[in-house]
């Protein structure tokens, strides 16, 4: 059932619009040079930043599409008959919204490191912080889907719950303390599953 | 005689507003049970609550393995109606054909009438294999021949011993065994 419900989520994913976030992605990289001017050195140095804080909006994007759908629809109270934890089923939304939206970010990343003049080794770098920190930033949308589902005006509130608790993975991602960012991304991989969960269940009224 | 579904005494109460008290229900092998009341009655959260969605405040409720077709539709509106049911069962087919929807196999859910809908999410649940089934309002959109399909494949489950527990404020016809909510 797991399984099942991670390749629907993933077709889903892709068959609707996938390629948004991307775009909103590298719309926010492009932005940066405008508003701060073409200096190259300038820009090589904040790079990691800004495509960090670009990843980030773009996690945030889909958020709307994570729960509140199935919910409405029923499918999670259907996955519940059908003996499917609460936890398992977040636990499989986190890894499907992670493969829909971070390998695509991870490929972006390299036109993104372009426009704001960064070398390559500076972009490895900041590829491997994204490749750790992405998990993380799924969980922590997932989470934050499910405690917002069924709210009125939602979409706003995603992004004051989402990103304060994203902070952490913020500085030590764009620091490239790649130790903490795993231990950062892997807390709150194995935490949002029981968030998700019990906020699933607490819609249920 | 094993028991597919047993409240004991129970108490349910939602948003501060108690919907009943003292209930006990037993639902054996090849029984059916319709649920009535007046609307705001609590019927759909009796289906709700032996579904195992809601928590009561007291008395037991003990469940076999069951199938809920309620208002929720729980099919992926993108897909073709019969990989959309797909999800739920590997057979959907006899099912489909039962209800009479099996021509609209190749046809995308988020095209279907709330006719259609509704003889979906009751495909669903025929097709389900499990013994007990929850209906909630099972005659809603259906139309005269959707009624006489129904009541076909709710014989036949109860006659392979499986049981029925719906809730309707219309009467569905066959013998059934009636919980008033009203009293």
């Amino acid at each position: 059932m797991i399984g099942a419900l991670i390749a629907r989520d993933v077709r889903r994913g892709f068959s609707g619009a996938a390629w948004l976030p991307i775009a909103f992605f590298l719309l926010v990289a492009t932005l940066v040079p405008f508003a701060i001017g073409p200096d190259a050195r300038l820009l090589g140095r904040i790079g990691p930043g800004i495509l960090w804080i670009a990843a980030l909006t773009a996690a945030l994007l889909p958020i709307e599409r994570l729960i509140e759908p199935d919910r409405a629809d029923g499918v999670l109270d259907q996955l519940a008959l059908h003996g499917a934890a609460e936890e398992s089923v977040a636990f499989a939304k986190m890894v499907a919204h992670w493969l829909t939206f971070a390998p695509l970010l991870l490929v972006a990343a390299l036109p993104g490191s372009a426009l704001l003049a960064m070398d390559g080794r500076s972009l490895g770098r900041t590829e491997i912080a994204l490749a750790i920190g992405t998990p993380g930033l799924a969980a922590l949308a997932v989470a934050v889907a499910a405690v917002i589902a069924g709210l009125p005006r939602a979409g706003s509130l995603a992004g004051l719950l989402l990103l304060p608790f994203a902070v952490p993975l913020l500085i030590f991602g764009a620091a490239q303390a790649l130790a903490l960012e795993a231990a950062v991304s892997l807390l709150l991989t194995a935490g949002a599953p029981f968030v998700a969960g019990a906020a699933i269940r607490a819609t249920r009224t | 005689m094993k028991l597919l579904l047993r409240f004991d005494d129970v108490l349910l109460r939602r948003g501060g507003r108690q919907l009943f008290e003292g209930l006990d229900l037993a639902l054996g092998p090849g029984e059916a049970l319709q649920v009535v009341g007046p609307n705001g009655s609590g019927k759909s959260s009796l289906i709700r609550l032996a579904a195992g969605l809601l928590r009561h405040e007291r008395g037991v409720v003990e469940r076999a393995p069951l199938a809920l077709a309620d208002d929720n539709v729980a099919l992926d509106r993108e897909l073709q109606l019969c990989r959309a049911l797909r999800f739920w069962s590997h057979r959907p087919e006899p099912a489909m054909e039962a209800l009479g929807i099996a021509h609209l196999a190749d046809v995308p859910v988020r095209l279907l009438s709330s006719g259609q809908l509704k003889r979906a999410a009751l495909a669903r649940v025929a097709a389900s294999g499990v013994t007990l089934w929850l209906l909630d309002e099972p005659l809603n959109a259906l139309d005269a021949d959707g009624v006489d399909r129904l009541n076909r494949i709710v014989g036949a489950h109860r006659a392979s011993g499986g049981a029925v527990l719906a809730a309707s404020h219309q009467p569905l016809s066959g013998d059934w065994r009636l919980v008033d909510l009203a009293q």
